[in-house]
């Protein structure tokens, strides 16, 4: 179901968004915390978080130890005692060292201790690319945690959605993994100044189409957006849907459209081996009867390491050009040897140059 | 931190008919569990601390209502000791929808907010970190009350033991750490373990946790100087570690001995087993007294059982419940 964008005429970036959703709600609540490596430096977590420990203190606010275990388990300890603890890790791959509490406690403490606690508990995570990220500054394993009961799993693209979810997120009484996309930082859009919460559960319909669905998936679909632009140089029309919250799935948004179009193509901005969109197509055909199940094909990382030289980093990710040949190719079976001409406006525009 | 060695008959310190009823209740539950374990009515592992209860009771009898406790999984003796429900305790054992967890958790995961006992985890050092965060939401909201981590000696070589000491000592939290050195990982004894088994206080204080290792596991002497600590902690001196040798007399996990398994002999055990605080404390009651406790004791031993028995399994539909909190 598509949820209601409200009017805005104030545009702001997806990081700036990011960052007055933290400042809003810990001036709204007291039992709101933030805390991670680095959060409270020059750089800020790319401005996600700048300009709060300033105002909310070094209590509310801090750089921690380089101990992701025990402050993913701090984390857990505070909000079982009332707080509402957001930690942040600028990648997401960091996370690996904290599979422990977040997959043995925080996704399974409400239950196993009978309703007797709960963990709110946000944990933001940043998912890189490009500048030579490679093998362990790229990894999406918002995957890992969809499999998980207890956990939600958060990746929205649009910086309206990353207001209203991470408020959504801190309120929410379950541990959400909140995926951001380090490109989506830059993105900007209209977000409104008041504080307001775009509920989890809902996927958005970016962009309506009746020849192919594509759900694109955090970054994916700033690329289906523009392979829908390409599509529609052969005359293709393609309806784009962003899933913004992994788990749970709103499958019905999904299901509706590619009832419509009867093609689903899922782009992941991960492996697809296990991935999101394994389980995305197998909950839009399972069960259905022969010859009313829409086609289906998925695109993901190459199933390779992320290396660092740019040309082959370019061919790990999928991108609108790709995109746009697999549908127009595999989907609408068109011309295999086609492929959009690349244009200046559909590419990566890369803002940083690094050291980060 | 120096300590001097005074007879418990002379501790003057304690209410040693309290302490007699902490410590004589818990090893009547769990002589209880063991007994009925073969009937496969308890439908949980049991990691039981008989031999180890002089921890739990020494350090919970130096805490208030209001502090909080996390614990291992090897646990029944520190829920106890800090007030948990006996009846709630029993019934998590058999599966039952009364119990604790609502027959979710079993007996490694035994909670109890309403004491303050704050659950356990079967990932040995998991709860360790919990307890640096619960007393750092203390400190924050500006609240007396304290937290005590209790852990056993194989937590001491997990990462996260380390980072959460670091933490709590970057912080000064309101923490007590409580390490019950058994000397075994499940069957692998610390000296194959560590390269300086006696170095676990040595550690801590490296990181910036006064620490101290007790001698043996006098619950008066622990009582006197947890006391001691809660004290300072109350008052913001920061965390501080206690090492706490003890002995499982019974197998890891199960109701049994298990000193014909080739791993450890009788004879290690023997001088905890002589020197066994149920028994040391018992016999400085007037035995009136001490007949009178244990009465009330097997009676409510006796209660809790038939409670556990007498309640029924949890619906189908509470295999959803408690996925998602609302």
């Amino acid at each position: 179901m598509q949820t209601e964008v409200r009017p805005s005429t104030r545009t702001l970036t997806y990081g700036d968004a990011l960052a007055e959703a933290t400042a809003q709600e810990m001036a709204r609540d007291d039992s709101v915390i933030i805390f991670g490596i680095g959060l409270d430096d020059h750089k800020a977590i790319f401005g996600t978080t700048r300009g709060l420990a300033e105002r909310f203190g070094p209590e509310r606010v801090f750089d921690t130890p380089l101990s992701e275990d025990a402050m993913t388990g701090v984390a857990i300890g505070a909000a079982m005692a009332g707080l509402r603890p957001v930690h942040v890790h600028i990648r997401q791959d960091f996370l690996l060292l904290a599979m422990n509490q977040l997959i043995n406690i925080a996704a399974k403490a409400h239950y196993m201790y009978g309703g007797g606690v709960q963990v709110p508990l946000v944990v933001r995570s940043v998912v890189g690319k490009s500048w030579g990220q490679g093998a362990q500054h790229s990894q999406a394993l918002h995957s890992l945690f969809m499999h998980v009961p207890g956990l939600k799993v958060v990746a929205p693209t649009t910086p309206y959605d990353a207001k209203g979810c991470l408020v959504a997120s801190i309120r929410d009484n379950n541990p959400v993994m909140f995926m951001e996309h380090r490109l989506l930082h830059y993105e900007k859009g209209f977000v409104d100044e008041d504080i307001y919460s775009v509920p989890l559960g809902k996927a958005r319909v970016l962009a309506e189409g009746n020849d192919v669905t594509l759900v694109g998936i955090s970054y994916m679909a700033v690329e289906c957006m523009r392979a829908r632009v390409y599509l529609q140089q052969r005359g293709i029309s393609a309806e784009v849907i962003d899933p913004v919250t992994l788990s749970p799935l709103d499958m019905e948004t999904i299901r509706r459209s590619a009832a419509k179009t009867g093609k689903l193509l899922v782009v992941d901005c991960g492996w697809t081996m296990c991935g999101a969109s394994a389980e995305i197509l197998a909950q839009a055909t399972e069960g259905m009867q022969p010859g009313t199940a829409p086609g289906v094909w998925r695109m993901g990382f190459a199933p390779t390491t992320c290396p660092t030289s740019p040309g082959l980093e370019e061919l790990f990710y999928p991108n609108g050009r790709t995109i746009a040949s697999m549908v127009n190719a595999n989907c609408l079976g068109g011309d295999p040897d086609w492929t959009p001409r690349e244009e200046d406006h559909l590419t990566d525009k890369i803002v940083f140059k690094g050291p980060f | 931190m120096a300590l001097e060695t005074r007879p418990t008959s002379e501790a003057g310190i304690a209410d040693l008919s309290h302490l007699f009823r902490s410590l004589y209740r818990i090893r009547r539950v769990e002589e209880e569990v063991a007994r009925i374990y073969p009937s496969d009515k308890i439908k949980s592992p049991i990691h039981l601390s008989i031999g180890q209860e002089a921890i739990a009771v020494g350090v919970c009898d130096a805490l208030e209502p209001h502090d909080v406790v996390f614990g291992t999984y090897r646990g029944h003796a520190t829920y106890l000791a800090k007030g948990g429900d006996l009846k709630g305790l029993t019934a998590e054992l058999y599966g039952k929808a009364t119990g604790s967890a609502r027959g979710k958790g079993g007996s490694m995961h035994l909670i109890d907010p309403a004491h303050h006992v704050m659950g356990s985890s079967a990932v040995v050092s998991t709860t360790i970190s919990h307890a640096a965060g619960y007393a750092y939401a203390l400190k924050l909201r500006r609240s007396d009350a304290i937290v005590a981590s209790f852990f056993g000696d194989g937590a001491t070589e997990e990462g996260a033991f380390y980072e959460a000491l670091n933490f709590a000592a970057l912080r000064q939290l309101p923490i007590l750490f409580i390490c019950e050195n058994n000397g075994y990982a499940v069957h692998t004894p610390i000296r194959v373990r560590q390269a300086r088994p006696d170095g676990i206080v040595d550690r801590a204080e490296a990181i910036g946790v006064p620490s101290y290792r007790f001698q043996n596991d006098d619950v008066l002497t622990i009582l006197r100087e947890v006391r001691s600590a809660v004290a300072g902690i109350r008052g913001g001196s920061g965390p501080r570690l206690f090492e706490c040798p003890t002995y499982r007399w019974k197998e890891h996990v199960g109701p049994n001995e298990d000193y014909d398994a080739g791993y450890r002999t009788y004879e290690e055990a023997r001088p905890w087993v002589e020197r066994d605080q149920v028994v040391m404390i018992g016999q400085t009651l007037e035995p009136s007294l001490r007949a009178a406790i244990e009465s009330d004791v097997e009676a409510e031993v006796r209660e809790a059982f038939e409670f556990a028995e007498a309640s029924p399994f949890p619906d189908p539909g509470e295999l959803w419940t408690h996925v998602y909190a609302d």
